[in-house]
């Protein structure tokens, strides 16, 4: 590669009226290593950029991974809560049931007591009338 | 979108990511973490992220804007960056060892240059990026782009050669 026409590549490259190609070739000219002497000069420069496009982001790309759990960690617990509100209702309403059916069993239980008592009332009233039968018969 | 997906788009550029952080922030430290939370950023707007035609693009500016911001709080802290790249590696070679301080001659005088010199050197000159994504990025003007990346050259040049006639490093 001539050196005249790195030159004139020179100048439009200080004035940024380069295209890309053409500092592409500045740099590949550079690196070359056959620089002309009066042009040694500028070699750190274009040297210098190439050289810093060989520099690398060596972390991990960062992925919040943790952040998923989290949220399936809200899920599962609107879920146990839901449940928890459903079952407890129906053991509450089972409870409920119970209580109502040993309320009415009780109630129950009072009115045949005293459906006994009134029938040994009225086991009286079958003597007086067996006795008014024999009496009736004697006649 | 599953991680790999992320992954296989973000890869691509996520150097270039971290290179323009270390133009900025210089301290190596600083852009790792820099370039690190506007990936975490993406990956929590990964949603959003087919709305964008270019996400290169996109994490470029968000890269620019984030650096910017840093070093505004830094500065109105009062705080320098500390950085500890300058790590010399042992060369073996008299001439290895010269050229690739006269490197870090030109990665100095770049930290010298304003913000938005260093950024458009660094997105023309390293990273080859056209002018119309350049203007994009930066939200500038053709011409104002031009003049800017003009002068950017020519004060890295003048003060190369400045180093190279006097030979202090």
């Amino acid at each position: 590669m001539g050196s005249d026409r790195i030159e004139k590549l020179l100048e439009k490259y200080f004035e940024a009226a380069t295209s890309a190609a053409e500092e592409q070739e500045l740099r590949a000219y550079f690196e070359s290593g056959d620089v002309a002497p009066h042009l040694e000069e500028y070699t750190p420069m274009f040297q210098f950029f190439s050289q810093a496009k060989q520099e690398r982001y060596t972390r991990q790309v960062p992925l919040k991974t943790r952040s998923m759990p989290y949220r399936w960690l809200s899920v599962a617990a609107v879920a146990v809560l839901a449940l928890g509100f459903y079952f407890g209702n129906q053991y509450q309403e089972q409870r409920e049931a119970e209580y109502a059916y040993q309320q009415t069993r009780k109630a129950l239980g009072l009115i045949a007591q005293n459906l006994d008592r009134g029938t040994e009332k009225v086991a009286h009233l079958e003597t007086f009338e067996t006795t008014k039968q024999k009496i009736y018969k004697n006649q | 979108m599953t991680q790999s997906e992320f992954l296989n788009i973000v890869m691509p550029f996520k150097d270039k990511l971290y290179r323009l952080a270390k133009r900025l922030l210089i301290s190596a430290e600083e852009a790792e973490d820099a370039t690190q939370e506007v990936l975490l950023k993406l990956w929590a707007g990964k949603k959003q992220m087919h709305r964008y035609n270019n996400v290169e693009a996109f994490a470029m500016t968000m890269t620019k804007n984030f650096c910017l911001d840093r070093l505004k709080s830094k500065q109105s802290a009062n705080l320098k960056l500390v950085h500890s790249n300058y790590a010399e590696t042992g060369a073996s070679l008299q001439q290895q060892v010269e050229r690739r301080n006269s490197l870090e001659w030109v990665e100095r005088i770049m930290e010298e240059l304003p913000e938005q010199q260093r950024m458009i050197l660094q997105l023309r000159d390293v990273e080859a990026y056209e002018y119309e994504e350049i203007e994009k990025l930066l939200d500038m003007k053709p011409t104002a782009v031009r003049v800017a990346l003009s002068r950017a050259r020519k004060a890295v040049r003048e003060k190369l050669l400045e180093k190279h006639r006097y030979g202090i490093g």
